[in-house]
């Protein structure tokens, strides 16, 4: 760490920080990617040519200081240097969610003002080029992938590799230019602008400034020791502000090495292959992987599966102790040994899990479930509480004291207080400095003293000092008795069942809950082939009575389980419907990052909603679709509506007494 | 008609260039059944070319005398401008000629990879057992077949299923994997056989957009046989039309559309 503290003085963008690696950590591998079925390799010292090329190129092509670069694509290695490239030329990155459709990208790339625009591919320059005659500002496209563009019109599409060229060719006469504005870059310059999803309304563009980032990363790396030598695999959108501070902002800061998949699909495959040291993932990839090991055993011999069951079985016990650091028996310790060479170890390679120190997931609410099984297996997984807004971190989770039901203590540097609605207020060296040309939502969300309202309700536990957050501070409401109604803590429940991939509540105002329910495909797919069930699409398996009464009684199982809580017994579901299509971002009906938009949801299936509260036995329901590339069908269901088991409120029983 | 040398631009304006192969009057018999009578077309080099008719037309059996498989009563088969013998399999192969088959023809325990592969046989040299030390020149053929081969997985976008075998996939993958393993042999012209047959409409768009690449990336002139005649006409620059053995029709994609023939061919005729 003396190395770091040393390099700190004056490492005030990314451009000084990557100068500073290329010196320090010359030979280090920067960045991984697989192509062509070989991890290919770029050191830091390579990583500073490839970026400086580019950034003369930017500068070749007319990019000004103070400009916008939008930067859409996968996660590749290109995509991560175009941002710092972008930066180091004094202008803006603004990266974007790739899966948006081009009506969605017409608004960010419009808001900005994007003169520059750096795509993936054909795909993506396909969306831009949809929806370039809506965009005043825009010049000039970069692509990266020159497949399937050979036929386009070049006078404003330039090939990523040509920009390079073009900078390495203009080296001399350029350099001092671009000296020169890397000079200017400070803690107060604009480090990036990441558009945040929004559950409500038009995204707003968060800006970072270098001190947002660079302190953020440097406080959250010490918190976790982490060091040079790790390895990440960046396979988040690179949208998304997470992503930007572990494979950008820690990576810079740390000098680690970002390991970039070969493709989507690959992600599972490459993540064995580069055992990640530091991990971060959304609760449904952990969730998915766990499916899939469970899935995967059933077929597993009669020994293996036994062993697996018996030594799992002993994990849970002792698993989670041990990493803590709690005092545990010798005996069990040694079969916990035992269990490591025979079951953990090869699982947790398999999973690409063998090298993990530390892993964070984040976003959602993790099932307390699975969170213990990774942790009993000795994966030092954790949960943080953050937006985009603190540059990711509010709360993390220190080693020792993790637990499933808390997002942790404050970060280091992070104030906190929540006013008497409840509400949790933050003030840290990563408060955003502001939304870009959007005053009055800067001014409603960050005070003048710098405390920002995030919007959720959360309460600090005697005790521990850990937070705990109750739901969005917004969607918590009263029901027609005057309980309180909190979706998200039901909802939660129901989507800690591998077989609900989705699960929505409603009941704000009314005198009682009802809820729609997304299956998961795989888990529900599987199951149905197991027990000889015959399906030719996910509206039919959705609609399969046999699959009806399993979710109802998970629905009952619920309701017991929230009927326990005096607070939220009112919050029980009393009938749900198995949704005849999965809820998708593209129907607007989720955010990018898989959040739901319950306004939407609630206007689309008004009529369903109605059936449910009206008594009907079964309603009829037209809905409409999009498609990935953007065009628009139709899908008509008839839906069974359930009656769940609904408990009495014990407790106020009890209380009554 | 266009000489044998000239080149034309296409209506997208693509520019194809001269004959690569030329059929002259072929006719093909299985004892009394006349499969094809009397067929003259040519195939212009970097062109998709596609053969289209209803069942029975003589698509199948046109395509095999394409690849030389069959061996025509009567006429010629021109192959840059000389007569063609007739040839064994990896004869045909050699000169650059590769296909897929409609009912899909791969090795169904090997893994994706290992059977692409088996389409840069031509290209290995070095014997049985070498291969099997797999020591210096074995070695180093491979590495080179295999940089060959990983372009093509990135290129169809398999990338995720290198290591599967194939007895695993979902049909629609197994036809993608088929044309990489013709792709696997660098051919100068490729044959597909139905390459869109039983495909959903996702499928099918993403075959499509895989044709159009590889005849724009590689410059591989294409012929093609498929029933689907929405794929057929935006895909092709020119088509053939068969209609019980005989050529009923051939042009461009609108020519072709309001050709009368082609017309009754596919609608049917009123007999009053």
């Amino acid at each position: 760490m003396a190395q770091m503290q040393t390099g700190a003085q004056g490492m005030q963008s990314l451009p000084a920080l990557l100068q500073r690696n290329a010196a320090q950590f010359a030979n280090a591998p920067a960045y991984r990617e697989k192509e062509f079925g070989i991890w290919q390799c770029w050191t830091w010292s390579e990583t500073a040519k490839e970026i400086e090329a580019l950034a003369l190129g930017l500068i070749n092509l007319g990019v000004k200081e103070g400009d916008f670069v939008a930067i859409i694509g996968r996660n590749r290695p290109y995509l991560y240097w175009s941002m710092v490239a972008a930066q180091a030329v004094g202008a803006v990155p603004v990266p974007l969610y790739q899966d948006a459709v081009a009506e969605e990208m017409a608004y960010v790339l419009g808001h900005c003002g994007a003169r520059f625009v750096i795509v993936g591919d054909q795909e993506q320059a396909d969306k831009v080029i949809e929806i370039q005659d809506q965009l005043h500002q825009f010049e000039h496209m970069i692509y990266l992938d020159p497949r399937g563009m050979r036929k386009y019109d070049h006078t404003q599409l330039h090939q990523f590799s040509h920009i390079q060229d073009q900078g390495r060719a203009a080296h001399d006469e350029l350099i001092g230019e671009l000296n020169k504005r890397q000079a200017k870059l400070d803690y107060d310059s604009t480090c990036v602008m990441l558009y945040t999803s929004g559950t409500t309304g038009k995204p707003k563009g968060v800006v970072l400034s270098n001190r947002n980032v660079i302190q953020s990363a440097k406080n959250s790396a010490e918190f976790d020791h982490l060091t040079q030598g790790e390895n990440i695999l960046s396979y988040l959108p690179m949208a998304w502000v997470g992503d930007f501070i572990f494979s950008i902002g820690q990576a810079y800061w740390c000098g680690f090495c970002v390991n970039c998949p070969e493709s989507q699909d690959t992600m599972m495959t490459d993540l064995r292959e580069i055992g990640p040291t530091y991990f971060f993932a959304p609760p449904r990839v952990f969730e998915g992987q766990l499916t899939n090991v469970m899935i995967r055993m059933e077929d597993a011999g009669a020994l293996k599966r036994k062993m697996f069951h018996h030594f799992l079985a002993h994990a849970k016990k002792v698993g989670g102790n041990i990493l803590d650091g709690k005092p545990v028996g010798l005996m069990d310790r040694l079969k916990y040994t035992l269990g490591n060479v025979l079951v953990y170890g090869p699982l947790k390679d398999t999973l690409g899990y063998g090298r993990i120190r530390v892993g964070y997931t984040a976003g959602e609410a993790i099932g307390p479930e699975i969170f213990d099984f990774y942790r009993s297996l000795g994966i030092n997984l954790k949960q943080l509480y953050g937006q985009t807004e603190a540059t990711v971190f509010i709360t993390v989770q220190p080693d020792g004291e993790v637990r499933a039901d808390t997002v942790g203590v404050p970060a280091p540097e992070v104030e906190i207080k929540i006013d008497d609605n409840g509400e949790i207020h933050y003030r840290s060296p990563g408060t955003f400095v502001e939304y870009f040309n959007n005053p009055e939502s800067t001014a409603s969300t960050k005070d003048a003293e710098g405390w920002v309202a995030t919007g959720d309700a959360g309460f600090f536990e005697e005790g521990s000092g850990h937070l705990r957050i109750i739901d969005r501070a917004k969607d918590v409401g009263k029901m027609a008795d005057g309980s309180m109604f909190a979706p998200k803590y039901v909802e939660n429940k129901l989507k800690f069942y591998p077989d609900i991939l989705e699960a929505v509540l409603f009941g704000n105002g009314r005198d009682r809950c009802v809820a729609f329910i997304n299956i998961d495909l795989t888990a529900v797919g599987n199951w149905a082939e197991r027990n000889n069930i015959a399906y030719a699409s996910y509206q039919e398996l959705a609609g399969h009575p046999k699959v009806l009464e399993t979710i109802r009684s998970h629905v009952s199982a619920v309701n017991k389980s929230v009927a326990e809580d005096p607070m939220l017994s009112g919050c029980q579901v009393h009938r749900f419907v198995v949704l005849h299509k999965e809820l998708d971002a593209d129907d607007g009906e989720m955010t990018r990052t898989r959040k739901v938009r319950r306004r939407i949801v609630e206007e689309k299936f008004d009529d369903i909603i109605t059936a449910l509260y009206d008594g009907s036995e079964k309603v009829s329901t037209v809905t409409e679709v999009t498609y990935e590339d953007g065009r628009k069908g139709s899908i008509k269901a008839t839906l069974t509506i359930v009656d769940a088991e609904v408990k009495p409120a014990a407790v106020h029983k009890v209380a009554a007494e | 008609m266009l000489d044998n040398s000239e080149s034309y631009v296409t209506e997208d304006g693509r520019t194809i260039g001269g004959v690569v192969m030329e059929m002259k009057n072929i006719t093909l018999r299985f004892g009394g059944v006349v499969a094809i009578q009397d067929i003259s077309f040519d195939i212009r080099e970097g062109e998709i070319r596609a053969i289209i008719g209803p069942n029975g037309a003589g698509k199948s059996s046109m395509l095999n005398v394409i690849s030389g498989f069959y061996v025509p009563q009567e006429g010629e088969v021109l192959f840059h401008g000389k007569k063609r013998p007739p040839m064994r399999p990896y004869e045909v192969a050699r000169q650059g000629i590769a296909r897929t088959f409609q009912n899909i023809a791969l090795f169904e325990g090997m893994s994706v990879l290992d059977n692409v592969m088996t389409g840069r046989l031509n290209y290995m040299k070095t014997g049985l057992f070498s291969q099997a030390l797999w020591k210096g020149k074995a070695e180093a053929e491979e590495t080179e077949n295999r940089e060959v081969v990983e372009r093509i997985i990135d290129f169809l976008e398999i990338q995720h299923i290198r290591k599967t075998p194939v007895a695993r996939l979902p049909y629609g993958l197994k036809k993608r994997v088929e044309l990489a393993r013709a792709l696997a042999a660098e051919p100068k012209l490729l044959l597909l056989d139905e390459p869109m047959a039983g495909m959903n409409v996702e499928e099918k768009e993403d075959m499509s957009r895989f044709i159009l690449d590889v005849n724009d990336e590689f410059g591989t002139t294409i012929a093609l046989i498929e029933h689907d005649m929405g794929v057929v006409m935006d895909l092709s620059d020119r088509v053939v039309v068969m209609d019980y053995g005989k050529k009923i029709g051939d042009g461009t994609p609108n020519e072709v559309r309001n050709n009368q023939d082609v017309i009754d061919a596919y609608l049917g005729v009123s007999h009053d």
